[in-house]
């Protein structure tokens, strides 16, 4: 805290390097203002790819044609997915928080490789321009849902060549990002900060750095398979040619499950660390928290047949992949016990993030457990490509990690801009939000039930009333996004002045300046204590003493 | 390894760090061929017998002789990082440059054995190669990808030793900071190793 008086160091919000204005950001190795550069991208993706959403809602408000045509429908829900997976949750947390917060929690003045950071970064650009060319671009928008399945994606006359290359190229940048922090984190801790006494938030990537480093290879041999088979007629995946349209998916799900953990790791990361802080009492289970994080990301490798119960794979694979997913319910479920038990007894300050954590935590054991009925053999069969899947995995992705997005976004405003944003406002934003959220949402996992298929642009009378709700829903919820962002933009230049440590945070962010330093630190600093140690003003005194 | 251990990681450059990160994106390399190796496996016990079939169809002796030629650029490439090491820039240059000559003569006999299948016509999508059993074109379809795939990774390596070269001769590459053509080496090494399964799965299984 003293660090800004005794020795004013410029914050890297003022810095002035070789180049001026936007160069200074786009050439800058700086974690911290590369973690800005992913956030202002994603931002305006998020924008676009929600807009896409509600004008899919309002479209199902009524069964029947109203104003966009079932091609344009399936181009824009292959859009919205393809912006909303591989642009934003994917490298989302991991990314914006990941590289503005790890260096900063472990007490390292940048990442490893901070030009590579700059370059995973550039990549991220290059695979966002061609998936929006792909829309653009003659030929039509590609309609094949996000996950590419062949033969449709192998024959659809669509760009979808530019979607599966950007695909790829996402998918190296987050190789490089996923690289970048494995060596970070056992190279750059600060001296005293052994494993367990890393703050839980970088033991959360660390487990997800490993999946995007392992898993991500798949992915893109497979999307370069299909891009084969498109231009160069290697029929790995076509029957006529001998292939087979089951290991695209076997090869697709390899790696696009273990990515659903490369969404939540981060999250429940984030959660993990605003628990504490908002309680003032150190973090229930600390141990418990980190091994489950990497139990999760190992188990989660291996469930991946759960995606294909009906494509026809053997009966024994089906068992057993069955058994592997409620077992990787189990590391997730002591996650949220602890993060219960660690309120309990706590002083605990409702501001924003937490409020915005509590909600995730309710909206994710929603996701959870539907995910169960998922998992689940027999009522598979049931609820297969239904919009109860929408649901169960909108519940996930959005209530879980979108809603940990704004919980992180919200916790660590502060220490990015230095500004406070009106807390009034958050409220507000965030009533609209989650509202809007459960109504858009809910009613899918009812009429998914009933048997509404998913991706349908028309559906019978019988499930208008569902469709309707939803509409009204996404409404709310844009409104409440729309709030949501007014409230933040409009105050990084005019809020008040924040303090080094608004939350009165124990990690290591909160004890410099806000905005933090160029360099981070003026001195490395010695790492004695457990991360969440709060000590009583007595023990604090005799520590700054000695 | 003793003298490695005694360098102690500055500020900007850390020794230990640069290597480790050189391994793991190693490792995301072999789980991209991994992927095919995965699809050679499936479709290989499902056609076993057109698989041995076309395999007779590839040109061992050329085949031997890149797996000998990389073998050794595998050897000279090693033998430049012992050079870098003694501080003996102009031996590390020289043989980085063998090394490239050596990934040079792979690549031109690569050419001239794709050259032979194209006249052949046994190139994906045409005429004879769909009439084909469907194991033979499977075979084909993995044999031009997985080969093509290597081909650019050698690529790759050829320019990474080039640039390798270049910051050896700028003097940023030295007895006391040889993260860059040790990183080079192991990604070389990485071409050769997927090249020693490729070779037995193209060729000599028949």
């Amino acid at each position: 805290m003293s660090n800004s008086e005794t020795h004013p160091q410029v914050s890297y919000l003022e810095y002035q390097g070789k180049y001026k204005g936007i160069l200074g950001w786009i050439t800058s190795t700086d974690h911290k203002r590369i973690a800005l550069l992913y956030l202002y991208c994603i931002i305006i993706f998020f924008f676009v790819a929600a807009f896409l959403g509600l004008t899919m809602s309002i479209e199902k408000m009524r069964p029947g044609q109203d104003f966009m045509n079932a091609q344009t429908y399936n181009g824009f829900f292959t859009v919205h997915g393809i912006i909303m997976i591989f642009m934003i949750v994917i490298p989302g947390l991991a990314a914006v928080f990941g590289n503005f917060a790890l260096p900063l929690l472990i007490g390292a003045r940048d990442v490893a490789f901070p030009r590579l950071n700059l370059f995973s970064w550039y990549l991220y650009v290059t695979g966002a321009i061609l998936a929006v060319l792909s829309q653009l671009l003659k030929g039509g928008a590609p309609d094949t849902g996000w996950t590419f399945y062949v033969p449709y994606s192998a024959g659809s006359s669509t760009n979808v060549i530019w979607a599966l290359t950007a695909a790829f190229v996402l998918g190296f940048s987050s190789i490089l990002t996923g690289l970048n922090f494995i060596v970070t984190i056992h190279r750059m801790r600060a001296p005293g900060m052994t494993w367990f006494k890393m703050p839980l938030f970088p033991w959360a990537l660390y487990a997800t750095a490993w999946i995007q480093v392992l898993a991500t290879p798949i992915v893109g041999i497979t999307l370069l398979m299909v891009i084969a088979e498109r231009v160069l007629h290697i029929g790995f995946f076509d029957p006529a040619l001998g292939g087979d349209p089951v290991l695209f998916q076997h090869l697709f799900w390899i790696y696009s499950h273990p990515a659903v953990y490369i969404m939540i790791l981060p999250a429940m990361g984030v959660i993990t660390e605003i628990f504490p802080t908002f309680s003032q009492k150190p973090v229930f289970g600390y141990g418990a928290i980190a091994i489950s994080s990497l139990a999760i990301a190992f188990v989660g490798y291996f469930v991946w047949g759960h995606h294909m119960f009906t494509s026809g794979i053997s009966y024994w694979s089906k068992w057993f992949f069955s058994f592997l997913t409620f077992i990787v319910a189990v590391p997730s479920a002591i996650k949220v016990f602890n993060w219960i038990s660690t309120m309990y007894g706590g002083s605990i300050q409702m501001r924003p993030p937490l409020l915005y954590a509590i909600s995730f935590v309710f909206l994710f054991m929603i996701g959870g457990f539907t995910g169960l009925f998922l998992g689940a053999l027999a009522t598979n069969v049931q609820l297969h490509d239904t919009t109860f899947v929408v649901a169960h995995f909108h519940y996930i992705i959005f209530g879980g990690m979108g809603f940990a997005f704004f919980a992180g976004l919200h916790y660590w405003y502060p220490k990015m801009f230095g500004r406070m944003y009106s807390d009034r406002w958050a409220y507000i934003a965030w009533g609209f939000t989650f509202v809007g959220f459960n109504l858009l949402y809910f009613p899918q996992f009812i009429i998914g039930i009933q048997g509404m298929p998913r991706r349908y642009f028309d559906y019978l009378p019988q499930f208008q009333w569902g469709h309707f709700l939803s509409g009204i829903g996404a409404f709310i919820l844009v409104t409440g996004l729309i709030l949501m962002a007014w409230n933040l933009i409009y105050h990084k230049k005019r809020g008040a002045i924040a303090p080094a440590n608004p939350w009165k945070g124990v990690t290591l962010e909160w004890q410099i300046a806000s905005p933090p330093p160029v360099e981070n630190f003026d001195e490395i600093p010695v790492i004695k204590h457990n991360p969440y140690w709060f000590g009583t003003e007595e023990e604090i005194r005799r520590e700054k003493k000695s | 390894m003793a003298e490695i251990k005694n360098i102690a990681p500055s500020e900007h450059h850390d020794y230990q760090g640069s290597k480790m990160g050189m391994w793991i994106f190693i490792f995301t390399e072999l789980f991209l061929f991994g992927g095919l190796f995965l699809v050679y496996a499936v479709f290989r016990t499902q056609y076993s017998a057109d698989f041995h079939k076309a395999a007779e169809e590839t040109n061992t002796f050329i085949g031997t002789l890149n797996t000998i030629v990389l073998l050794i650029s595998s050897m000279t490439v090693a033998m430049s990082i012992t050079a870098i090491q003694s501080n003996n820039k102009g031996r590390a240059i020289r043989l980085l440059l063998v090394t490239i000559v050596l990934a040079l003569i792979f690549m031109v006999n690569k050419y001239f054995e794709w050259g032979h299948k194209f006249e052949l016509r046994l190139y994906p999508g045409s005429v004879v190669l769909t009439n084909l059993p469907k194991g033979e074109l499977l075979f084909f379809g993995l044999y031009f990808m997985m080969t093509g795939l290597h081909a650019l990774h050698v690529l790759v390596g050829m320019i990474l030793l080039t640039v390798t070269i270049f910051r050896i001769k700028s003097g940023h590459v030295h007895s006391g900071n040889f993260s860059l053509i040790e990183n080079s080496g192991l990604y070389w090494h990485l071409v050769d190793l997927i090249w020693i399964f490729l070779f037995p799965m193209m060729y000599l299984i028949t």
